[in-house]
């Protein structure tokens, strides 16, 4: 534990935890109170992060160690929360909403799920599934307990619920399954956890969707753990979309087998302070990994983005593309790992960060860190800090679109290649509208 | 349609035009000749609004009105085209989209119902013939790897749909081809009409042996210093741009009250 007046110390989370435990789902499973249990000695050891950790430099989360944020084992549904779930609703998905941290079935749909689901496909909420499908549970929970960071710790300690997505072989989801997590009120913090596992060949769609009041001061703190099997293919987005006084901490990670395909999409809207942790490892031979990601900042919003591209097996691809549009005093972070490991040879990789900054006092920290252990290998990376050019405006303008339509345009000609190879057309079309600076219908 | 007077105009305190007069009517071809750095470009500049060109003296007006009052779109919107000499390079937005977006644009500036996807695709498909471009070119980005001679012809493009009253050709023959050259001025011609003027700046006298102008002016010292009827481009073109220069630097002089 570490006190003092520049580290954040460890919040009331300690003391709050012995009351907890036997309410949080799984309480009676002793595997599960085990791993509880030994997260809050590591969270304990760790602490949360400093500006004094190199991964945390350019993020203090000492605003968030300051305060103290409620955790109930059991929280009501405000009669609200169909509005803003429908408001948020994206056509064509299964859709699962959280709300608080808790899975509400009444405002999911189609439910139940596994009517309209392909045989081999387990979807369900977490803690459902420690009963329903209990003697899978442990094992499958092993797989996503690395504590990378104090953040994922206390999420292995409090996590109430989330998604459970387990797909054998073979399985191919054809609509995407809409995690949306909606937090309802401030002062509170959230711990959702969500497990996907693609058997061999198996394949799907996953939008984690976070998103709160404006008005309210709250924590989300969120682990992923995606598992690919041999061949197969999983396509994850996370829509952020958090209130702009929240906090928000997410931890994405992914395994990867051999032949498999990940596709992630981190797209960051919301949110005071808010950090995506996003890893995949190419454990086997000929994986190809997909990581976009875009930011869009304004206010004194702080966006942070790790992310870390392992190349442990021969013959992998992947490609990188962050982009950032920063307004006014907005302040974003891009930290781009790509490790290719000795045994990891021709490996194929690309990593890009490009960001536009749209005022004096918007600023950005970009940093690729590139550590290369093999020789036969094909790696470039780049990074760039511009604003909108002054030659593209006037020839716009000269054309006869106005001023403010003519940013717009180029904003987002700028960000539409971070929405490339978002499949689903009713989540493209969200993502679009929510790119600053609305264009008229005519256009 | 465009009356300039006394035009004086600076570009980072460095003065290019010093007292251009200028009178464009309807339905007349003007071309402006004369050696680099005479202040060509910069007139064009000045009639599109672009930033950075400081009009320190005299006046513009277009169609009555004060021309340097509008903003650069609403010039655009009023029916003022320049074809660029660098046409701009705008990657992620489509040809198409920008096309419909400028074009719908000037409709509603003027009370007009906005042209809905199949008739505005039937209207640039007859456009695109006229300049004999391919349509793939459409949905490229905005003069994205086009070649030279794409970026102009796909200027004069925008010229055809957005049908303008005043257009400013800005170099648009340098870095052509003669074939090239020849679909450009075929363009170009097809749009001449009573309603429309047109002001080709240009170095050389070769556009305007396929459009034939009206007037040809030289400028020389950021002024008008000779005019002409078209033979006056054969002249320039036999005799060089030095003799006018010369001739201006002595009027110049005596204006000033040199040494006499």
């Amino acid at each position: 534990m570490r006190i003092g007046p520049e580290e954040p110390c460890v919040p009331g989370f300690l003391s709050a935890y012995p009351s907890l435990a036997v309410q949080l789902p799984g309480a009676a499973l002793p595997w599960l109170r085990r791993s509880r249990d030994e997260a809050l000695e590591r969270f304990a050891a760790l602490g949360l992060p400093t500006t004094r950790d190199e991964d945390w430099k350019y993020t203090s989360v000492a605003a968030i160690a300051r305060r103290t944020f409620g955790v109930d084992a059991v929280a009501d549904v405000p009669g609200n929360a169909r509005t803003v779930v429908l408001h948020h609703a994206i056509e064509g998905t299964h859709r699962m909403v959280f709300v608080d941290g808790r899975f509400v079935p009444g405002l999911s749909q189609p439910m139940p799920l596994p009517a309209t689901l392909p045989e081999g496909a387990r979807i369900g909420s977490l803690a459902q599934a420690l009963d329903t499908w209990t003697e899978d549970a442990e094992a499958f929970f092993a797989a996503a307990d690395e504590a990378a960071d104090g953040f994922a710790a206390l999420n292995s300690v409090f996590w109430s619920d989330g998604a459970w997505i387990d797909l054998a072989a073979g399985v191919a989801l054809e609509a995407p399954v809409h995690l949306l997590f909606v937090t309802t009120r401030g002062d509170i913090a959230n711990f959702p956890r969500n497990l996907i596992r693609a058997g061999d060949g198996a394949s799907a769609t996953v939008i984690e969707h976070h998103v709160g009041p404006d008005g309210a001061s709250y924590l989300s703190d969120t682990l992923t753990r995606i598992v690919l099997g041999r061949g197969a293919r999983i396509a994850h987005t996370k829509l952020q979309q958090e209130g702009r006084r929240s906090f928000h901490l997410a931890n994405v990670s992914a395994e990867q087998g051999r032949d498999s395909a990940f596709l992630s999409h981190a797209l960051a809207f919301g949110g005071q302070l808010s950090r995506a942790a996003i890893t995949t490892r190419l454990g086997a031979e000929g994986c190809d990994a997909k990581l976009a990601g875009l930011y869009v900042g304004s206010g004194r919003q702080h966006i942070d983005h790790h992310t870390c591209i392992d190349h442990a097996s021969p013959r992998g691809t992947s490609r990188e593309l962050y982009k950032g549009v920063l307004d006014e005093a907005a302040r974003a972070v891009f930290n781009g790992r790509v490790i290719v490991r000795p045994d990891a040879q021709r490996t194929d990789a690309l990593q890009s960060n490009r960001n536009l900054l749209l005022s004096e006092e918007a600023e950005v920290d970009t940093k690729p860190q590139l550590e290369i252990w093999a020789d036969d290998v094909k790696c470039a990376h780049g990074a760039t800090v511009g604003q909108l050019d002054a030659d593209q405006l006037h020839y716009l303008r000269a054309r006869g679109i106005g001023e403010s339509d003519a940013r717009a345009l180029l904003i987002r000609a700028f960000a539409a290649d971070a929405l490339a190879g978002i499949e689903h057309g009713p989540l493209r079309a969200r993502l679009e509208s929510l790119l600053p600076g609305a264009l008229p219908e005519a256009m | 349609m465009l009356e300039i007077r006394n035009l004086h105009v600076t570009v980072d305190d460095k003065p290019i035009l010093r007292g251009l007069d200028l009178e464009v009517r309807a339905g007349e071809v003007h071309a402006i000749m004369g050696p680099n750095g005479s202040g060509k470009s910069t007139l064009a500049h000045v009639l599109a609004g672009r930033e950075g060109y400081v009009v320190t003296q005299g006046e513009i007006r277009y169609m009555g009105r004060d021309l340097l009052a509008l903003a650069p779109e609403e010039r655009a919107r009023e029916g003022i085209f320049l074809a660029f000499q660098y046409p701009v390079e705008i990657p992620g937005v489509a040809n198409i989209y920008l096309l419909k977006a400028a074009l719908n644009a000037m409709r509603r500036h003027r009370g007009e119902a906005e042209l809905d996807a199949v008739d505005f695709l039937a209207l640039v498909k007859g456009k695109l013939k006229l300049m004999d471009m391919d349509e793939s070119l459409l949905y490229r980005a905005v003069n994205e790897g086009f070649s030279g001679g794409e970026k102009k012809r796909n200027e004069i493009l925008q010229m055809a749909v957005l049908e303008p009253r005043l257009a400013i050709l800005d170099e648009t023959d340098s870095g052509l081809d003669i074939d090239a050259l020849k679909v450009v001025a075929n363009g170009v011609n097809a749009m001449r009409s009573p309603e429309r003027a047109m002001v080709l700046v240009t170095h050389y006298q070769r556009l305007l042996d396929y459009i034939r102008p009206d007037r040809v002016h030289v400028l020389a010292l950021g002024r008008i210093a000779l005019s002409g009827g078209p033979d006056l481009a054969q002249e320039l073109e036999r005799r060089g741009y030095g003799w006018v220069e010369a001739e201006a630097q002595k009027r110049h002089a005596a204006s000033v009250g040199g040494p006499g």
